[in-house]
C-alpha cells in the first residue's frame, strides 16, 4: 500500500478511536437492545388476548414493534451522532494532490 | 390448473419489458468516466444516498423467494415456520446498526469490496480469507437459484412452462434470465438499483391493495384468523400431530421461533450481496439512517405472510402444472383467483421483477468475491482495476448460467435444501467478520477452527432432520439444542459451538505465542467517513486492496 505511512506521522489522529461520550453511547446501546430482547422473549407475546378488533395480540403486537424499532433506531442514530462526532482524518502529503 | 390468462400475461410481459429497458439504460445513470473498475461496475460508484440505498437494500433483502415462501409456509404449517420472518426482519436492524458502519468505514479506507477482503487485511491469513470467500460464494449460489424458483412459480400459475417438450417448458425462464444477465453485464450494480424503484413500488402497491381488498372478499379478518386456526389445529393424517401452529405454544415452539429470528437476522448481513449493497452507499451514516427506515419492508412482509392465511380462508388450491399440490404457488394462485386479470398481471410482475433485483446483486457479489479473493489472490495478483472489472463481469455470467442449470436440471427441492444450508453456513463467518471489526483478540486459526466445526456440525445436523411425511433428509432447520433440550435453529446452535471452539483454540494459541498475522488497519479506519483521505468515490490505484501489505509494516 502506497499510503501506509501517514498514520505514523501523527498517531493521535489515526491510531485511536475518536473521543466519545461513553454515557450517551450506553444509552444508544440500551435503546437498540430493547427491541431485540422484547421480540426474542416470545413467551411475553405468544397469546391471543387482548385482541385488537379481530387481530390476535401475537400479530398486532409484532406489527407494533416495527414502528417502535424504527423510532428507537432513529433515536440511537441521533444520539450516536452527538456522542461521537466525526473527527476528520488528515490526508498524507502524497494524497493532497488527489483531493 | 388454469389455462393461459391472456390479459394478466400481457401486463406481466409489458412490465417485464419496461424494467429490461431500464436495466440497459441504467449504465447512463450518474455516468462514470469509466465502468472499468469494481468500484463502478460492482459497487455503483460507491455513491448511493439514503433513498437509493433504501430501495436497493429493500429490493435486495426482501427477495422474490421470500415473497413466495413466507406466505407458503404460513399457508402450510403456520406461524412458527412463516411469521418468524417478522421478528427476524425487525431485530435485524438494531443489530446491523451496531457494526455495519464500522465495516463501511474500514472498507472504504482500504478499498475492500467483499467481506473476505476485510478479513485478509485484518489478519493477512489466506486460509481464513479463503474460508470466508468460499462460504459466501457457496451460500449465495442456491439463493440465486431460488430467485428463479420464484419466477417459475409465477410462470407456472400464468400457465406457461406446461409444454411437454423442454424448449417450450423452460424458454420463458431462459429468456428472462438471459436479459437479466445482459443488462447486469453492461450496467453492473446500477441496473438493480434502478429496477429496485419499480420492484419496490409494485410490491408496496400490490400488498397494500391485497391486504385491504382480499380479506373483505372472504368474510373479513375474523374469518381469516378463524380458518387458519381451524386448519392448523386439524391433525395431519401422516403424523397425527396438528398441521401447524396458529400462535406458537409451548417452550419448544417459543425457542424455535426466537432462535430462527435471531439466527436469520445475524446471518443476513454476512451474505456478500447484503454487504455489496451496503458498501455502495455514499457515507458511513447512510446505513444507520437506513436501519430506521428499512423496517417499512418488514411491515409489508408481515402483511404478505398473513396473505397465506387469507388464502386458507379463500380456499385457494395451489396445484402445479404436473397436477401435484405445491404450497409455493399459493400467492400467485390467490392473486389469479381473486383479482381482475389486469391486476393479477401487475401482482405477478411484482414477484417476477422482485426476483431480478436480488438475482442481479447476488451474482455481482458472488462475481466480486471470485475476482477479489480467488482470481486476484491466487491467479493474477497484479491484476489492474480494468482486468478485475472484466473478470467480474464474466464471472457474473457464469454464476447465472450455473444457477439456471441448477434449477432446470435438478429437483427444485435441492435448491431449497441448499439455501437452508447456505443460511447455516454463512452464519459461521460472523465471528471472523463482525468480531474482527472490534478486536483482534481471536486468533486467525481459532476463527478458522470454529468456522470448520460450525460448518460440519450445521451440515450434519441439517442432513439428519428427516421430514416425517416424505422421509427425506434436510426436512427443516430445527433440531433439539444440546444442553438446553428445546428445539432451536441449527444455524444458531452451530454458531454457538463455533464461538466456543474459536475461543478455546485462541486461548491455546495465545498461550503458545503463535503469531496472529499482521493487521493493515488502524483504529481510526473504523470511524472514517465521506471526505476523509482515501475515502473517495473512485481513484483507481489508490483503492487497491491489501496489495502491498508486507511492505507497509
Amino acid at each position: 500500500m502506497t499510503t501506509g505511512n501517514d498514520e505514523v506521522d501523527d498517531p493521535t489522529l489515526h491510531d485511536t478511536p475518536p473521543p466519545a461520550n461513553r454515557a450517551l453511547l450506553t444509552v444508544a446501546a440500551v435503546l437498540l437492545a430493547i427491541p431485540v430482547i422484547a421480540l426474542l422473549w416470545v413467551d411475553s407475546y405468544a397469546r391471543v388476548d387482548p385482541k385488537l378488533g379481530p387481530w390476535p395480540f401475537f400479530f398486532w403486537y409484532q406489527f407494533l414493534w416495527v414502528f417502535l424499532t424504527a423510532g428507537l433506531t432513529y433515536t440511537s442514530y441521533r444520539i450516536v451522532l452527538v456522542a461521537r462526532p466525526h473527527r476528520p482524518m488528515r490526508p498524507h502529503a502524497s494524497e493532497e494532490v488527489e483531493r | 390448473m388454469s389455462d393461459v390468462n391472456g390479459v394478466a400475461l400481457t401486463v406481466l410481459i409489458l412490465l417485464f419489458a419496461l424494467v429490461t429497458v431500464m436495466g440497459f439504460l441504467a449504465a447512463r445513470w450518474r455516468r462514470p468516466p469509466s465502468m472499468e473498475s469494481l468500484d463502478e461496475w460492482g459497487l455503483g460508484g460507491r455513491g448511493f444516498g439514503t433513498w437509493v440505498t433504501w430501495f436497493l437494500l429493500g429490493g435486495d433483502l426482501y427477495t422474490a423467494y421470500t415473497f413466495v415462501a413466507v406466505p407458503a409456509a404460513m399457508f402450510a404449517t403456520g406461524a412458527v415456520a412463516g411469521f418468524f420472518a417478522v421478528p427476524y426482519t425487525i431485530v435485524l436492524y438494531p443489530i446491523i446498526f451496531v457494526f455495519m458502519a464500522r465495516l463501511w468505514s474500514v472498507s472504504h479506507r482500504h478499498g475492500y469490496v467483499t467481506p473476505a477482503d476485510f478479513v485478509r487485511g485484518r489478519y493477512s491469513s489466506r486460509g481464513l480469507t479463503l474460508a470466508v470467500a468460499i462460504t459466501g460464494f457457496l451460500a449465495t449460489m442456491p439463493y440465486i437459484a431460488l430467485q428463479l424458483v420464484g419466477i417459475q412459480a409465477v410462470l407456472e400459475v400464468a400457465g406457461l412452462g406446461g409444454g411437454s417438450n423442454w424448449i417450450a417448458k423452460d424458454a420463458p425462464l431462459f429468456i428472462a434470465f438471459a436479459l437479466l444477465a445482459a443488462y447486469t453485464y453492461s450496467s453492473g450494480l446500477r441496473a438493480p438499483a434502478v429496477i429496485a424503484f419499480v420492484k419496490d413500488t409494485l410490491i408496496y402497491l400490490v400488498i397494500i391493495v391485497a391486504i385491504v381488498y382480499l380479506p373483505s372478499k372472504v368474510g373479513g379478518w375474523d374469518a381469516v384468523f378463524g380458518a387458519a386456526e381451524k386448519k392448523m389445529s386439524t391433525p395431519n393424517p401422516a403424523t397425527g400431530a396438528p398441521t401447524g401452529s396458529f400462535i406458537p405454544t409451548g417452550l419448544d415452539n417459543h425457542w424455535a421461533y426466537a432462535t430462527l429470528a435471531l439466527g436469520s437476522a445475524l446471518a443476513l448481513f454476512m451474505y456478500p450481496h447484503s454487504i455489496t449493497a451496503t458498501l455502495s452507499s455514499q457515507s458511513r451514516q447512510t446505513i444507520r439512517r437506513n436501519a430506521s427506515i428499512l423496517p417499512a419492508y418488514s411491515f409489508i412482509l408481515g402483511l404478505l405472510a398473513l396473505l397465506g392465511w387469507v388464502a386458507i380462508a379463500a380456499g385457494t388450491k395451489p396445484v402445479g402444472l404436473d397436477g401435484e399440490p405445491n404450497a409455493q404457488l399459493v400467492i400467485p394462485q390467490l392473486f389469479e383467483d381473486m383479482f381482475p386479470s389486469w391486476f393479477a398481471g401487475v401482482a405477478w410482475a411484482a414477484i417476477a421483477i422482485g426476483a431480478l433485483v436480488p438475482a442481479a446483486i447476488m451474482s455481482i457479489a458472488a462475481a466480486n468475491t471470485f475476482t477479489r479473493n480467488v482470481y486476484k489472490e491466487y491467479l493474477k495478483p497484479d491484476a489492474t482495476p480494468q482486468q478485475e472489472a472484466k473478470v467480474s463481469k464474466l464471472s457474473s455470467l457464469v454464476v447465472k448460467v450455473f444457477a439456471l442449470v441448477f434449477v432446470l436440471t435438478l429437483d427444485k427441492q435441492n435448491a431449497i435444501n441448499f439455501q437452508l444450508l447456505g443460511g447455516i453456513w454463512i452464519l459461521q463467518t460472523l465471528p471472523a467478520i463482525v468480531f474482527s471489526l472490534y478486536t483482534r483478540w481471536f486468533h486467525r486459526w481459532g476463527l478458522l477452527a470454529g468456522w470448520a466445526v460450525g460448518m460440519v456440525y450445521g451440515t450434519v445436523s441439517a442432513y439428519n432432520v428427516v421430514n416425517p411425511v416424505t422421509g427425506a433428509h434436510f426436512g427443516g432447520s430445527l433440531d433439539p439444542i444440546p444442553v438446553i433440550g428445546h428445539l432451536g435453529y441449527i444455524g444458531l446452535t452451530a454458531f454457538a459451538i463455533n464461538l466456543v471452539v474459536a475461543a478455546l483454540v485462541t486461548l491455546a494459541l495465545r498461550a503458545g505465542k503463535v503469531s496472529n498475522g499482521t493487521d493493515e488497519t488502524i483504529a481510526g479506519d473504523y470511524f472514517a467517513d465521506e471526505g476523509d483521505p482515501r475515502v473517495m468515490k473512485t481513484l483507481p490505484g489508490l483503492d487497491e486492496p491489501a496489495g502491498g501489505l508486507s511492505e507497509t509494516r
